[in-house]
Parts: structure tokens; sequence; C-alpha cells
């Protein structure tokens, strides 16, 4: 490593850093009750707060990838009065604290909420339900998958699109064999992406859908919950979030464009996992 | 039948029209921002006009004006666009990118294939149809791309500038194939090359400023041009001037050698002979290739030649030449002359000609 062009406090900075990162999670993996850990994270609690959360976050990627990518092409590829505006307030779900983003779901799906008064009357009750937390993740996680998609789209541009259109293909057959396949890797490294915050849910879930084991109860919210009264249990299943936040880390940073336009989010997008 | 085109563009100060019959290659050619891509992108129908109208082979590309907006979607148009980038489809093998106009248009797999490998053989580079863009060389993918335009079966073919990313040593090469498959073939190519207008299109039009400033076919234009970016194109000096009736005695600042009869009489001062009789009622114009202009420091004009006293602009280094500029002349010269003659700007000096290496004509 050359440091020789950096100031030597910068460079010690930088490691102070990466340590306060590093640190906790070495810190963690050291707590391990080994012995014990196959046990702990194959209770009967754990396991249905491990099935829960893969299901509900499987299920929110899937609506990421459903309205993200409809959501991304229209900012990228088109230009209408006060898209910056919209823009901001797509990614707003990225700064906002995700208990508010419970409350303002809970005002819009609950009970008394704004729609959900209207779907109670027809027998739908979505607060506090897998639905919920589903909704929950979503909201949360659909910034990381827009963001990383429009930044790809832009960078790819629209030359090969026209190409394709010159070549006689209709809209939707140049949004499916160009498009498409040219922002693939964007497309993949966004939804890991989406996939691990919806995993790490717990703010707006908790708010929005309680803690119901089983129904509710994803995993970080059984590792705020096992705190208090089994904390080897807590530490082992955070041990699991951690390695699988460390996969994502690196499948989002493996997967590079094929054009060499598109980049991949660099470490500023992962940033946000929790 | 082939093409009409007449469009206004205003924010780009845009307005062209010409025709172009089938089977007919045109070339545009013009300086940088002339509106070359301009004109291409509103044929092809990436870019629409503010008014004008255009029909190839009878059918509406776009029809602008008050109170009318036709736009014919560029899929629509049977048009195909040749880049100078091949912009093959990264993530499609060769064959799959020429197979994709075929399949666009509603071809089944196995036909658009064998269509595409058919393409691919024509352009010389079957062999390569299982490689992706990434595996291949500039001078590969433009072929490659030549095939997926002209698989897509257009009635129109639009090049933009087609050889100017490749090689030199590979130029050549694709600017034959092309020869050879624009044969009988509508086609519009944008090039800031003569040598490509020459080799390949029967009609050139020369765009400046987003007007046309000269058209006609392409050997008049490349070998009587009235324009300086003309001129400069077809590497030539173009002098402009007026027909002289008068007889004029020889006087000494303007160095003619001229008898009796009609004469050109330059912008710059120069006067030259004709033979024939020059229309006295317009501007004409001389031209005569910069190897054929000498420059020397003797103000005695030899018999057959014209020269004028003049003071040298700038001395430019062009390989084993050298080419003066004075008095609107370029002259080529061997470095050993500019040193003999101790050339350099400022300096007083006589540049000339021969009569019959000039050729003069009307504007």
């Amino acid at each position: 490593m050359n440091a020789g062009v950096l100031p030597r406090w910068v460079v010690a900075l930088a490691v102070a850093g990466g340590l306060f990162v590093v640190l906790p999670v070495v810190a963690l993996a050291l707590r391990v009750d080994w012995p014990r850990f196959v046990p702990l994270v194959t209770s009967d609690s754990a396991r249905a707060a491990l099935l829960l959360s893969l299901r509900t976050s499987l299920s929110a990627t899937a609506l990421c990838v459903l309205f993200g990518v409809p959501m991304a092409l229209v900012l990228a590829r088109t230009a209408f009065r006060g898209q910056r505006l919209v823009r901001s307030l797509v990614l707003l779900p990225l700064v906002l604290p995700p208990v508010v983003g419970g409350i303002a779901l809970l005002y819009t799906f609950g009970r008394r909420g704004l729609l959900g008064s209207t779907l109670s009357a027809a027998g739908i009750d979505i607060a506090f339900s897998t639905a919920a937390v589903v909704m929950s993740q979503a909201f949360v996680a659909l910034p990381f998958l827009v963001l990383s998609l429009e930044g790809a789209l832009r960078s790819v541009g629209t030359r090969y699109e026209a190409v394709g259109a010159t070549l006689g293909a209709g809209r939707w057959t140049v949004l499916r064999r160009i498009t498409l396949p040219l922002v693939l890797p964007a497309l993949v490294s966004g939804a890991v992406l989406s996939f691990a915050r919806a995993l790490g849910e717990f703010g707006a879930t908790l708010t929005f859908a309680g803690s119901l084991e089983g129904t509710t109860r994803t995993l970080p919210l059984e590792v705020y919950l096992q705190r208090e009264t089994d904390p080897d249990a807590a530490v082992a299943l955070s041990l699991i979030l951690v390695v699988v936040a460390v996969a994502v880390v690196g499948v989002a940073h493996r997967v590079r464009p094929l054009a060499g336009g598109a980049p991949a989010p660099g470490p500023a997008r992962t940033g946000g996992l929790r | 039948m082939g093409l009409t085109f007449a469009a206004a563009l205003t924010e780009r100060g845009f307005d062209v029209s010409f025709e172009l019959a089938p089977g007919e290659t045109l070339a545009v050619l013009g300086p940088n921002g002339a509106g070359k891509s301009t004109l291409l992108n509103l044929i092809a129908g990436l870019l629409a006009p503010t008014s004008g109208r255009a029909e190839l082979d009878g059918s509406i590309l776009f029809d602008a004006g008050a109170g009318r907006r036709v736009l014919t979607e560029p899929r629509r148009r049977g048009v195909s666009l040749l880049a100078q980038e091949a912009l093959l489809f990264p993530h499609l093998t060769a064959l799959e990118n020429v197979a994709f106009g075929p399949r666009s248009r509603g071809e089944h797999r196995a036909a658009a294939r064998s269509r595409a490998l058919q393409w691919l053989g024509r352009v010389g580079v079957e062999e390569l149809a299982r490689r992706r863009p990434a595996e291949l060389s500039g001078g590969q993918a433009q072929r490659v791309a030549i095939a997926r335009a002209l698989a897509a079966d257009p009635a129109l073919l639009l090049l933009d500038e087609p050889l100017a990313a490749l090689d030199v040593a590979v130029a050549p090469s694709v600017r034959a194939l092309l020869r050879d498959v624009l044969v009988e073939r509508s086609a519009v190519i944008v090039t800031h090359d003569p040598l490509d207008a020459f080799l390949l299109a029967d009609r050139v039009l020369i765009l400046d400023g987003g007007r046309i400033v000269e058209s006609g076919a392409t050997a008049d234009v490349l070998t009587r041009p009235v324009t300086a970016f003309g001129a400069r194109l077809a590497g030539l000096n173009l002098v402009l001037g007026r027909a002289t009736t008068a007889e004029r005695p020889a006087d000494s600042r303007a160095g003619s050698t001229a008898g009796p009869g009609a004469g050109f009489a330059a912008d710059n001062g120069l006067r030259v002979p004709s033979a024939g009789p020059l229309p006295t009622d317009r501007r004409l114009a001389l031209t005569v290739r910069p190897g054929s202009v000498t420059v020397s420091r003797s103000a005695e004009a030899p018999p057959g030649t014209s020269r004028i006293e003049t003071e040298v602009d700038d001395v430019e280094h062009r390989g084993d030449l050298v080419r003066v500029h004075a008095a609107g002349l370029a002259a080529d010269m061997s470095p050993a002359d500019v040193v003999a003659l101790g050339i350099t700007p400022g300096m007083r000096v006589f540049v000339g000609f021969r009569h019959e290496d000039a050729s003069i004509y009307p504007l």
C-alpha cells in the first residue's frame, strides 16, 4: 500500500473509522456462545422469525422490483414538470426515521387511516398483519432499487434504444430486449440491496405491524425481544443478520455493468443497511 | 418515389430541403455544427421538426406545420441508422445483433437467424457470429453493424460518419464494403472526408449553419466548388472575382501577362486571362491546386503565368511539405525551397500560378 501521498493524520483517522465499523462486528462474533449456537438459532421462536423474515423480505423485494423498475424508467426516460420534486419525494424513505414511516403507513392503511377505513369496510385489515410487514419493508427498501436502477439507466444512455427503434423494434421490444438487459446488473444489485434493507427493517415494522410471533415478529424484532431475556440468543441471531449483510455487500460489489457505463452502487449506497 | 425532405428546426437554425431518387446515395458534408446530424436525426425520427414534410417511397415520415403534426415513429419509417460507433448491443452476440431487426419485424427465430448469417457472410465476418461485441475489433464491429442495419431491410440507410472511428488501416476495406452494399440502395451518408463522397456518393450536399450552401453531382461539387468549405474539401484554392472585358496592359503591381480579350479579375487583385469569353453579369470563381501555386521573390512573371505581390500570412508544416498562406492562396512548397527563399510570416513575396493550372467558372 502506498500511503505516502496522504498526510499521516488522514490515514490515522481513516484507520480509526474503519475500526469503528469493524470492531463491533468482531465483538459480536467473539460474544457468540458457539456450543449453543445451533440450538439457539433453531428454537421455535427463532425459526418462526427467520422464516417470516425470509418470506416477507422476498415479497417486499418482489414488490420493489414490480414498482421500482417502472418508477426508475419513468424518472430516467421521461421529462415532466416537477420531476425533481417527485424524485426527492420517492427517495424520502431513505432519510426518514423508519418509525415515522411506520406511523405514516398506519395513518394511511390503518383501520382509521386515509385508505384503511375504506379497506376496512371492504373487510380488508392490513395493519398488524404479515401484509403490513411486507409493506413496511417495501416502503423503506424501494428507494434503494429506484436509486441504483435510475443511475444505471442514465449512464447507459438512450443510444442503444434509438438504434433498436430504427431497426423496427416497438417500445416493449426495446424495453425487453435492450433496456432491461443492459441495466440487469444494476437491477440485480438494487434488488439485493432492497432485500437486505427489508430484512433489517425494524422501526416501521414495529409501528405498523406490531410484534406478533409467527405473524409480524421478524428477525430484528426477535433479536430486540430476546436481548432482554436471552442475550445469547440475541447475539446468535444477530450473527445471522451480519452474515447475510456481508454476503449482500459482496454480491452488490461483484455485479459489474455489461455496457461499461453503469457503475455498480458503491459503498456510499450500501451504507444504509440496517 | 424516393425521399423528399423539407424541414425547419427553429431552435437550431436548421432549414433544409432536398430530394433523393431511389437507389441514389447522397453525401452530406459540412463543418462541425452545420446541421449534418440534425438532418439524419430528423429523417430517422429521433428529432421532430418545427415545420416541414418528408416522404419516403410515398409514406409520410413527418408532416408538421400550422395545425398539423404527423410524426411517424422511428420504427415504422423503414430507415436504418449506422453511426460512427458500431453501437452493437453489448449483451447480444454478433448474430443476435444482426437478427434483431428481422426479429423485431416479426420474423421467426430460425428465419431471422439464417438471414442474419447471410448478412454476416456478405460483410465478411461470418465466422464471428457467436462473438460478443466486446470480443470484436473496431473494424469487425462496424462490419457487423453494417450487416445489422441492412438486415432490417431499410428503404433508406443513414450513415453518420461510418468510418471516422476506425483505424486508418481498417477504414479502406470497410469503405470498399460500403461501396459494394450501397449500390442501388437509397442512402444518406454524413462525412467529413471528401474521399467518402467521391467513392460512395452520387450527389453531394454541403451544409453550413443549418442551410445548404452547395449541392450537385459529386464530381461537379468537388471539382468546381463555389464555397470556401467546398474548396477546402476538394483540396483547392478558391478565389472569387469578376470578368474583365477591357484590355489591360500588364501593370507591374498585379504582374499580369493578360493579353487582349476577356479575363478574370480576382478580388485580391490577381488577374488571369481566359481562353474563352466569360459572363460579365455574374461573380466568377477560380480554383487552383496548392501544389500548382508558386512563391517567389521576383516580380517578373514568366509568360503564361500570373502573380501578385503580397505578404506571407502563415507558414504551416504538413508532413514533408510546407504550406505557405498568402493573399488568400495556399502554396505547397518543399522545405528546401522555403529555406532557400527564407520565407517567414510577414515577408513580402510574389505568389502566382500558370494559367493552364487554374480553372475559371461562373458561380
